[in-house]
């Protein structure tokens, strides 16, 4: 069985058509949003000590990076509180769908409706990334300065708009989703192509159209549903499905694949290979001046890192299809042949994050007890662990769990290059020109290895 | 009740409410029970010092602090009180209460060398009310009962060759005139000073110029106690230590960046700190001149006035402890290791 239908279970089913599941966690998830932002701006300026900085950085990037990404893929944008405020104003409604609310409802426009938006936002946020990690009231103006855009852009363009084309999580959660062993789709093309009025996309009395632009009838990637179940209300046909499938399905889905999307996947895998060195690695200088914003040697890091990733990276990349292609003797076009392998870096990234996440996570999650007693670092004790000291977590299992999730990362990322290779050619011109890209994905992975395990 | 209207006040409830109702009862000065107690925020002084640096309390009532750093270690003490300092760590809250006896005006200050500024780390705690006991008439200090410019050159006109010895001193079997002895004379004449006068003495007629130094070393070893300096030697090493040096050369670990000449938030022209070795200045001073410096500080020198915070007995302890780096006995029996 290569994927089961998780709607055919009734509760599950009934839970998804419901709106209500979605919107208690959503209110808890903007609850706690609200709270971290608060303490931000309010709070202890001891990024240690502050709710905002210790339950969003470590706390919700440990449930993302280490549980929702891999295992749910957009399951967390469907909870998101980000883009929920804009989206009622937007609705007129938080819960029945209604006619419309405020907003201009206009088209994103044309020349950016694609990833390049989100790709220059996340390599920005990296290079501030240490101070925006460690000082809640910076940590607080950028969640702010998020939250306002989301709703801005609620008000001026059509539907999720931010949540697509600007959000700089939502845009390496949707590329990694690909990934995960969750999908929605349809059951059956033929109904979709029947029904006409696409209440999928249009929307109906039942709910609304689909807020991430996205026919689910054409729906062959999880990149850009983002979970959100409008359609599992809206099809009259309950046509739609949510399937439990293997993991990375998508990987080898070869429609679809865009330069964009691989772009992301070189800053993600750069980023993760940059993080590691400057946070865990023992390069003191190199944290100095990527924590000196505004510096000459924060200056000299920064182009470093847009170096590193928008072309050291890429070009080396590049040379390795390049190699691949000689190797085999391929036709395939250079252009497709780079974007197409680099859906193979797609588990190398992965897994590069959650092994960077698990040492960044357990190192620091003892902070999040006093945090939940002492939210702004005033001296409370609403819980009784304000007291708590820090104290590392797993300290002799995780070196060993990042040693199996590289190691697993680059397996996967060697099949997925030969089975992209074999798209392309027959069964031994294929190995040929995955070899370099895999060679590629073992030093990487060495190097991962090097900075993260030592 | 209508599904919109109930996940509408669900959204609020919860979005909003539950972090609201977390904070807004504790939020400070939104209730009577928080306004009794003081939060302080302890931030390096480039970055703001304590917030907040003015307080008031009343005599008798006592006053409750919660104290957080809000970068590196600080301590926290208040001047003129046998109170002990406490550490104010990053992101902890240290609680202290403090009650006091007496009205007037208080400096609260920093005691861990917590940056270049540390020492401008204060505030003030006006306390009203009437004192619990009956007060005793403060007294002018002497250096400003005698007039004494602190401005004023005060070079030693003769200086010896060596390091004058109140040990040697003992052995020379010369009998000083009682006024040398005396706490008045000490504290009003400088090392020199009393070599001029004592060179006068027909005791001191068959002694060479330098064993007449030993004898002004003996009239500052006869005027204070080994208790004392210790006291003195505590103080020094916790609050003059890291500019003028441990060995009091003015070379402490923040002589360097006070000589520049680079601007400070407080201007241009700090100047190095004093070098308590340097012979010609420290023989020419008299005792009544150093309780003055130290009380009034610098004046734009970059040295801080330390009497709002040292008693009157604190500030004669470490100037008797300055003589240390003057006199050989502070190596032997005077000086004694600092924790």
């Amino acid at each position: 069985m290569r994927q089961y239908d998780l709607t055919r279970i009734p509760l599950i089913k009934r839970t998804l058509r419901s709106r209500w599941p979605q919107l208690v966690m959503t209110a808890i998830a903007l609850s706690g949003f609200v709270l971290a932002i608060l303490a931000g701006l309010a709070g202890t300026p001891v990024g240690s000590r502050n709710f905002g900085t210790i339950i969003v950085w470590i706390a919700w990037w440990a449930v993302l990076m280490l549980l929702a990404v891999p295992l749910f893929g957009r399951g967390w944008c469907s909870i998101c509180p980000i883009p929920a405020p804009g989206d009622w104003l937007q609705r007129g409604a938080v819960l029945t769908p209604r006619g419309r609310g405020l907003g201009l409802g206009r088209r994103w426009p044309r020349t950016i409706r694609n990833m390049w938006v989100q790709n220059a936002v996340f390599a920005l946020l990296v290079l501030f990334s240490l101070v925006i990690l460690t000082q809640p009231l910076v940590s607080a103006l950028v969640l702010l300065t998020v939250f306002l855009a989301a709703t801005v852009t609620s008000l001026i363009f059509e539907r999720r708009s931010f949540c697509r084309y600007l959000c700089p999580v939502g845009g390496f959660i949707g590329l990694y989703s690909q990934l995960a062993p969750v999908e929605l789709r349809v059951k059956d093309k033929a109904v979709c192509a029947r029904h006409r009025p696409k209440t999928c996309y249009t929307g109906s009395a039942a709910g609304y159209g689909c807020p991430w632009q996205v026919y689910p009838g054409a729906l062959e990637k999880n990149t850009y549903c983002g979970l959100c179940l409008e359609c599992v209300r809206t099809c009259p046909h309950d046509n739609i499905a949510l399937n439990w499938r293997r993991f990375g399905a998508d990987l080898l889905q070869p429609r679809g694949r865009r330069l964009d999307e691989a772009f992301k996947a070189f800053i993600m895998l750069g980023s993760a290979i940059v993080y590691a060195a400057v946070m865990l690695g023992p390069w003191s200088t190199l944290k100095s001046a990527a924590y000196a914003v505004g510096s000459g040697t924060w200056l000299t890091y920064g182009l470093a890192f847009l170096t590193f990733v928008f072309v050291v990276l890429p070009a080396t990349f590049f040379l390795a299809v390049y190699t691949g292609r000689l190797l085999a003797r391929s036709r395939v076009p250079m252009r497709r042949a780079f974007i197409h392998f680099t859906y193979a870096l797609l588990p190398l990234g992965l897994a590069a994050w959650i092994a960077f996440s698990l040492a960044f996570v357990f190192t620091n999650l003892s902070y999040v007890w006093p945090v939940l007693s002492d939210p702004m670092g005033w001296g409370w004790n609403l819980l009784g662990t304000a007291g708590r000291s820090w104290t590392p977590y797993l300290t002799s299992v995780v070196p060993l769990l990042q040693v199996g999730v590289l190691l697993g990362g680059l397996i996967w990322a060697s099949v997925t290059a030969r089975r992209i290779a074999e798209e392309n050619g027959p069964h031994g011109l294929a190995a040929r020109q995955a070899l370099p890209v895999m060679t590629f994905c073992l030093v990487v992975t060495l190097g991962l290895l090097e900075l993260l395990v030592g | 009740m209508n599904a919109e209207r109930a996940a509408r006040m669900l959204v609020v409830a919860v979005g909003l409410g539950v972090p609201l109702a977390v904070l807004l009862p504790r939020w400070p000065g939104l209730n009577s029970a928080s306004s009794r107690t003081i939060e302080i925020h302890a931030r390096m002084a480039d970055d703001g010092g304590w917030i907040p640096r003015e307080l008031t309390a009343v005599v008798g009532e006592p006053l409750q602090l919660h104290l957080a750093s809000d970068d590196v270690m600080h301590g926290f003490a208040v001047g003129h009180m046998d109170l002990a300092p406490v550490d104010v760590k990053p992101g902890e809250v240290t609680r202290m209460t403090i009650t006091f006896h007496r009205p007037g005006k208080y400096v609260f200050y920093c005691t861990r060398w917590c940056g270049l500024n540390h020492w401008r780390m204060r505030g003030t705690i006006e306390v009203g009310g009437t004192a619990a006991t009956a007060d005793d008439e403060p007294t002018e200090p002497l250096y400003m009962s005698l007039g004494l410019d602190l401005d004023a050159p005060h070079s030693a006109e003769v200086i010896p060759e060596r390091a004058p010895s109140a040990t040697h001193a003992a052995t020379l079997g010369a009998s000083l005139p009682h006024r040398y002895l005396t706490q008045g004379y000490y504290r009003t004449h400088s090392p020199s000073e009393t070599w001029r006068s004592l060179r006068a003495e027909p005791v001191t007629l068959r002694l060479t110029d330098m064993e007449v130094w030993d004898l002004a070393a003996s009239v500052w070893q006869s005027n204070t106690s080994r208790q004392i300096v210790e006291l003195g030697n505590r103080l020094y090493a916790t609050n003059c230590a890291a500019c003028h040096g441990e060995a009091g050369a003015g070379d402490g670990v923040m002589a360097a960046v006070l000589a520049s000449d680079a601007p400070t938030e407080f201007g241009h022209g700090l100047r190095s700190p004093a070098d308590f070795t340097e012979r010609e200045r420290m023989l020419g001073a008299n005792p009544a001149l150093l309780q003055g410096k130290v009380i009034r500080g610098g004046m734009g020198t970059g040295m801080p006035n330390w009497g709002p915070i040292l008693t009157d007995s604190q500030t004669w302890a470490v100037v008797d402890f300055l003589w240390t780096f003057q006199f050989v006995e502070r190596d032997s029996a005077m000086r004694q290791p600092t924790q």
